[in-house]
């Protein structure tokens, strides 16, 4: 069995994002990056169903990103290899930020094509950065595989994935004739740390780098700003007099209650 | 602030290699999620859950820089300085020295001990599985070691050991302790090294020790009474123990500094996100230039005790540090502690005085590191031996 896990470093979700002066980039000074969340999962999960099916199984960790200072994807790539993925494929872009997910989709397709056979890919749900969410299924459709977004649970037998989803308000169960792609909620596996001895075997296993000719595609941002300020609080009155304009403005202006 | 780089972090980054840096993420994460949300109970209940031995094993935070081959993750030193700069970030000391007591009581068995003794006390330790003690110091000789009194007599295959041992860090809960007994008559050559283990006869815990700070660690008196010690627990030869001491000093003590640039350091980001979240007179306290000056200068300390401690951990680690560099060292990472500690307090005002808060603990913990794995006094002492200072 032969698992790709893709995976992209994001800005920490603890990190204060301040828009460079371009206006179209957020400023990467004091930003720490790390493994998207969702795909440390995915690669915990990957680890589990290689420890699962036993010997021959292998895990390969897929990145496309930066080669510099924060946004250095190998670094991101070498965190999966410290949580227990056998080695990592690059796919060079130093203009990966305001890319074309279609591109990067092609792109991750692409290396993954140049490997030959696979079982299954996962990804996280979403990276935490852009929150497209439309990597996984552009992935398989481009690697004409089934495809099923934001599994909270995934069984592999008889050469069929088995994957619970989290759909609004219920579960669904799908099950995938292999090979196929899935892109995992945080609930997909909990969470690992990665332990010193992987963290310094990380540092011998291969990485390979993949180059792939990047284009700009049909997307283009455009504009980057941060969030709206939020409206100053309001002050409506006090104790139970302030109870009916309170819960006027709450029903009629913030629309936060319906009935 | 858990997680992340701030300057100080920055200025020391240059020591450190990727490993280091994952590792220290690893460890944060580890800290957060298995410790902190229980330091204050486990300070107030004077002793963290024996759960979290087995837990930090898995995660791989016990015996870093061991070697592999015993059960380690073959790390190095500056592995287990960043694992101790997380696990003291979380809040609990105690937790992270009772983590830690394997730090001091696996050396001598790692140094004296033969393949099978290795064997047989390290991996099942690593492994959290059991909890491992040093046994040094006693009621009547603490600085003084050569004045050890713990007596171990031949007989038959083996020795009868009688007598106390004052202060050992994990010691109420210890599966095995390394316990320097006296062998012979020479204060120094008479000394040896034995691994008493859990459950036999005459060995018991006679006390468990409230403490000012490191709270939830557990500290004990041992007694001997006629305990017999097979052959087959002394490490090395006998009349071997005091040179290892001396050579596991140098760990024991680095570890100890370490402690110190990290209680203040942690000490230092609790005040620094205090004095900006806390107002008075209708500004937060961090725009008066008393506080910020302050802040300014318990980074100051906070730094040079942790660039010092950096810089002497990569000569322990090249092998070319002397006994009177890491005296040195460890008194000032020490004081560093104290003083940045304090002036947390300070900053925390009445806030600070209160135990549910990590500085008022930080400030307690801070003053062991003056008297632990040797006094301020005893560093001074051997320092100025070192820089030739006696007349
Ligand atoms: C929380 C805690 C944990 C500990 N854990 C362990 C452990 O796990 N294992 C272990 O074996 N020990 C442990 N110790 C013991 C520790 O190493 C000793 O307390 C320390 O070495 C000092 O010895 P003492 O307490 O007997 O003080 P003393 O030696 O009695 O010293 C008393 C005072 O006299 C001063 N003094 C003594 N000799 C001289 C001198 N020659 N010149 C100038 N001043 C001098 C000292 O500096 C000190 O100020 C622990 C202690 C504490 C508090």
């Amino acid at each position: 069995m032969r698992i790709f896990v893709c995976v992209k470093a994001v800005p920490d979700t603890a990190a204060r994002i301040k828009v460079d002066k371009d206006g179209s980039h957020i400023d990467p000074s004091g930003v720490k990056f790390v493994l998207g969340p969702y795909d440390a999962r995915a690669v915990a999960k990957a680890i589990s169903l290689k420890e699962a099916a036993g010997d021959g199984a292998e895990v390969i960790a897929v990145s496309a990103g930066g080669t510099k200072g924060e946004r250095d994807a190998k670094k991101r790539l070498k965190d999966a290899l410290a949580l227990g993925a056998d080695r990592g494929i690059l796919i060079p872009d130093d203009g990966c930020e305001n890319r074309d997910p279609l591109e990067v989709a092609k792109a991750l397709a692409a290396a993954i094509k140049a490997e030959g056979e696979f079982s299954l890919v996962l990804l996280g749900r979403t990276a935490v950065d852009d929150q497209a969410m439309s990597v996984g299924p552009m992935l398989g459709a481009l690697l004409g595989a089934p495809c099923v977004t934001d599994a909270v649970g995934l069984e592999i037998a008889g050469g069929k994935a088995t994957v619970t989803r989290a759909a609004e308000g219920r579960q669904q169960t799908v099950e995938l004739t292999l090979p196929a792609v899935v892109s995992g909620q945080r609930d997909l596996a909990e969470e690992k740390y990665p332990k010193l001895k992987e963290i310094l075997k990380a540092g011998k296993k291969p990485i390979a780098d993949f180059a792939y000719a990047w284009t700009d595609g049909g997307y283009t941002v455009t504009a980057l700003e941060p969030p709206p300020e939020p409206v100053a609080g309001k002050i409506v009155g006090e104790g139970p007099d302030a109870v009916p304009e309170l819960f006027n403005l709450l029903q009629n202006e913030a629309k936060k209650l319906s009935f | 602030m858990i997680g992340g780089m701030d300057e100080i972090d920055r200025f020391c980054d240059s020591f450190l290699d990727d490993s280091h840096r994952a590792f220290r993420e690893a460890a944060r994460g580890f800290a957060k999620q298995a410790i902190e949300p229980h330091a204050y109970a486990w300070e107030e209940a004077e002793l963290f859950d024996r759960g979290l031995y087995t837990q930090a094993a898995e995660a791989g935070l016990l015996g870093p820089s061991f070697p592999e081959a015993y059960g380690g993750a073959g790390g190095d030193v500056f592995h287990l300085l960043v694992s101790t700069e997380a696990l003291i970030e979380a809040g609990c000391t105690g937790a992270a020295v009772g983590l830690g007591s394997l730090e001091i009581a696996l050396p001598p068995i790692m140094i004296l001990g033969s393949e099978a003794q290795k064997q047989r006390f390290v991996p099942p330790v690593l492994r959290g599985e059991r909890i491992a003690a040093l046994a040094i110091s006693e009621p009547g000789a603490g600085s003084d070691v050569a004045g050890v009194r713990c007596l171990a007599r031949p007989e038959g295959a083996g020795y009868r050991l009688n007598g106390s041992k004052l202060y050992v860090t994990s010691g109420v809960r210890a599966d095995q302790v390394t316990v320097l007994a006296r062998t012979g008559l020479d204060p120094h050559a008479g000394l040896s090294f034995f691994v008493v283990e859990k459950g036999w006869e005459g060995f018991r815990v006679s006390r468990a020790l409230k403490k000012t700070g490191w709270r939830a660690s557990d500290t004990a008196e041992l007694a001997f009474e006629d305990v017999f010690v097979p052959t087959t627990h002394r490490l090395g030869e006998e009349g071997a123990g005091f040179a290892c001491l001396m050579q596991t000093f140098l760990g024991e003590r680095l570890y100890l500094a370490a402690q110190g640039y990290a209680l203040a350091h942690a000490a230092w980001r609790e005040a620094v996100a205090y004095s900006k979240a806390r107002e008075a007179f209708g500004r937060p306290i961090a725009g008066f230039q008393v506080i910020r000056h302050k802040l300014a200068d318990m980074a100051a300390r906070t730094l040079s005790a942790k660039v010092l401690t950096y810089q002497c951990a990569a000569q322990v680690r090249a092998g070319s540090c002397s006994p009177a560099q890491v005296a040195l060292v460890k008194n000032e990472a020490a004081r560093a502690a104290e003083w940045v500690c304090r002036e947390a307090v300070q900053v925390l005002g009445g806030m600070g005085y209160m135990r549910e808060t990590k500085v008022e603990r930080f400030s307690r913990d801070a003053r062991l590191l003056a008297i632990g794995g040797g006094t301020s006094e005893i560093m001074n002492e051997i320092a100025s031996k070192g820089l030739g200072l006696a007349p």
